[in-house]
């Protein structure tokens, strides 16, 4: 395309039929637990792939 | 559902629904602007003939049919599948839970949301007894989750820090044989730490919070002793050593920042120069009437601290002075699924937190309030209907959440909050739904900048 760039796969409808196994890490998104929350959290499934490569 | 804004030069669509995120140049940033949904092959006439003012007929025809595909192919005001699932969301295995460890504090930081440490009900430590019947209760709890997380917390988790090696032992001890792999976290103000203690926790904890919030002049306004020192000095050395040592393990040096430091670029590019490239750096979340607050007037001037440090963050790209920037991190293809995202807040449900005395409660936040008590281990009570209550929290039955483009990337933001500024779970705390939105607008802009810089 000339007009529009996509930086991603978009997927996000396809990771609905294959997502929930709830392996990944709690989220929390109050601001002392910097430690957990969503948009920067990776899947587990996707960590593991990448471990076990 | 689409968003569109512009920003460092970029002009950026996303696709609520697949998730699509699409930079367009001008003329399409144009015709989108004008469009309501692309629904038919041809540009609709009123939209054609204003945009004939500015560009050439043969472009805008181009252009249109570009943006009519991502329409077709499902990327641009694409369909909504996600409610039938929002709403068939039952309530999940208990995964997390955080163990306050230490109901007490040595530090007396004026915005502390644990009432200085003690969560308003007194001084007290965890015995090891409470711990072990805590893991207990989180491996019955967990049915066929594998991973199960605990995070030490407080207080000041490192002022019992005994009963958080004996806990982290038994935890390890009778993990395999309940099939559980424990991911231990701990979140400290880093007075007491020590080279033991720091060789500990580099060994045992998957991820460690510093709190440390920036310049020795913004911290040692609020982060000071019982005493009214700051804390700066002692803790900065000891956060370097910690650092220096932990490997490619995860941590984080966590700052706040309040009406004091509306200009807390300077101090996540401090903390940066201390040596720490793991930063984080949150708006306080507080009562409007406190002095430190940051109030609906401070808005576009965070709003423009943001895009300064997104700015900096740039500069810094592929230079020995690049850092993370925890809330400008997003991983636009790879990051958590769509039921994951429905129902970002965990808290009831699948995370609870545990007081020195093996009271249940939702979360952290809402220990010491005493309406919202799940039940307590040494009794054996859990109010099952809460945790039910806690389940149905997501961003469908949330009204604002449901209509805001953000809330794939939020999820629905923090329920404590919501509860304690706007009194119901399922209403979000507004200015921390303002400041999330433009955190996400900035880390996907970032984004922007690497496709770009890369073709």
């Amino acid at each position: 395309m000339k007009h529009v760039k996509t930086l991603n796969k978009a997927n996000l409808k396809e990771s609905a039929i294959v997502g929930g196994c709830g392996e990944c890490q709690a989220s929390c998104q109050s601001a002392c637990k910097t430690s957990c929350t969503v948009a920067n959290q990776k899947c587990e499934r996707q960590n593991s792939v990448k471990v076990s490569h | 559902m689409i968003h569109k804004y512009k920003l460092n030069g970029y002009n950026i669509v996303l696709d609520t629904n697949s998730g699509a995120v699409h930079m367009f140049d001008d003329i399409a940033y144009d015709i989108v602007d004008n469009l309501k949904e692309p629904t038919s092959a041809e540009l609709d006439k009123s939209i054609f003939e204003k945009l004939s003012l500015k560009y050439g007929e043969t472009e805008i025809k181009d252009t249109y049919r570009e943006i009519y595909k991502l329409y077709v192919d499902g990327q641009l005001f694409s369909s909504d599948p996600y409610e039938r699932m929002a709403s068939s969301l039952k309530d999940a295995p208990i995964k997390s839970m955080c163990l306050n460890i230490a109901h007490d504090c040595n530090l007396r930081c004026e915005y502390c949301f644990a009432a200085k440490g003690d969560f308003g009900k007194g001084r007290e430590l965890m015995p090891f007894d409470i711990a072990k019947q805590a893991i207990d209760f989180l491996i019955e709890k967990s049915g066929k989750r594998h991973n199960l997380e605990v995070d030490f917390f407080g207080g000041e988790p490192l002022m019992n820090f005994d009963v958080v090696k004996q806990t982290v032992d038994y935890a390890r001890s009778i993990e395999k044989k309940y099939n559980k792999n424990f991911r231990f976290t701990i979140t400290t103000n880093g007075l007491l730490l020590t080279d033991d203690k720091i060789e500990y926790i580099n060994r045992e904890m998957s991820s460690v919070v510093l709190s440390l919030d920036g310049r020795r002049n913004i911290n040692d306004r609020l982060r000071i002793t019982p005493n009214g020192k700051g804390s700066y000095d002692t803790i900065v050395p000891k956060y370097q050593k910690l650092v220096k040592t932990r490997g490619d393990k995860d941590y984080y040096v966590r700052g706040t920042f309040t009406k004091y430091n509306l200009d807390f670029t300077n101090d996540v590019l401090h903390l940066n120069s201390l040596g720490f490239d793991q930063i984080s750096v949150e708006p306080v979340v507080s009562d409007m009437r406190l002095d430190y607050s940051i109030k609906e007037s401070d808005i576009n001037a965070v709003y423009s601290e943001y895009e300064k440090l997104a700015k900096e963050i740039i500069d810094r790209i592929d230079t020995n002075k690049s850092f993370n920037f925890f809330h400008f991190m997003i991983d636009l293809d790879q990051g958590p699924c769509a039921i994951k995202r429905l129902r970002g807040c965990g808290c009831g449900n699948e995370y609870i937190a545990i007081t020195p005395n093996g009271d249940i409660y939702p979360c952290h936040q809402f220990v010491g309030m005493d309406d919202w008590k799940m039940g307590n281990l040494v009794d054996g009570t859990f109010d099952y209907k809460m945790k039910d209550y806690f389940s149905k929290a997501n961003v469908y039955s949330k009204p604002e959440c449901k209509k805001c483009w953000a809330k794939f990337y939020c999820s629905g933001g923090c329920n404590a909050n919501n509860f304690q500024y706007e009194n119901s779970i399922f209403t979000p705390h507004k200015i921390s739904c303002d400041l999330e939105k433009k955190r996400v607008e900035c880390a996907i802009m970032i984004k922007a900048y690497e496709a770009m810089s890369k073709s």
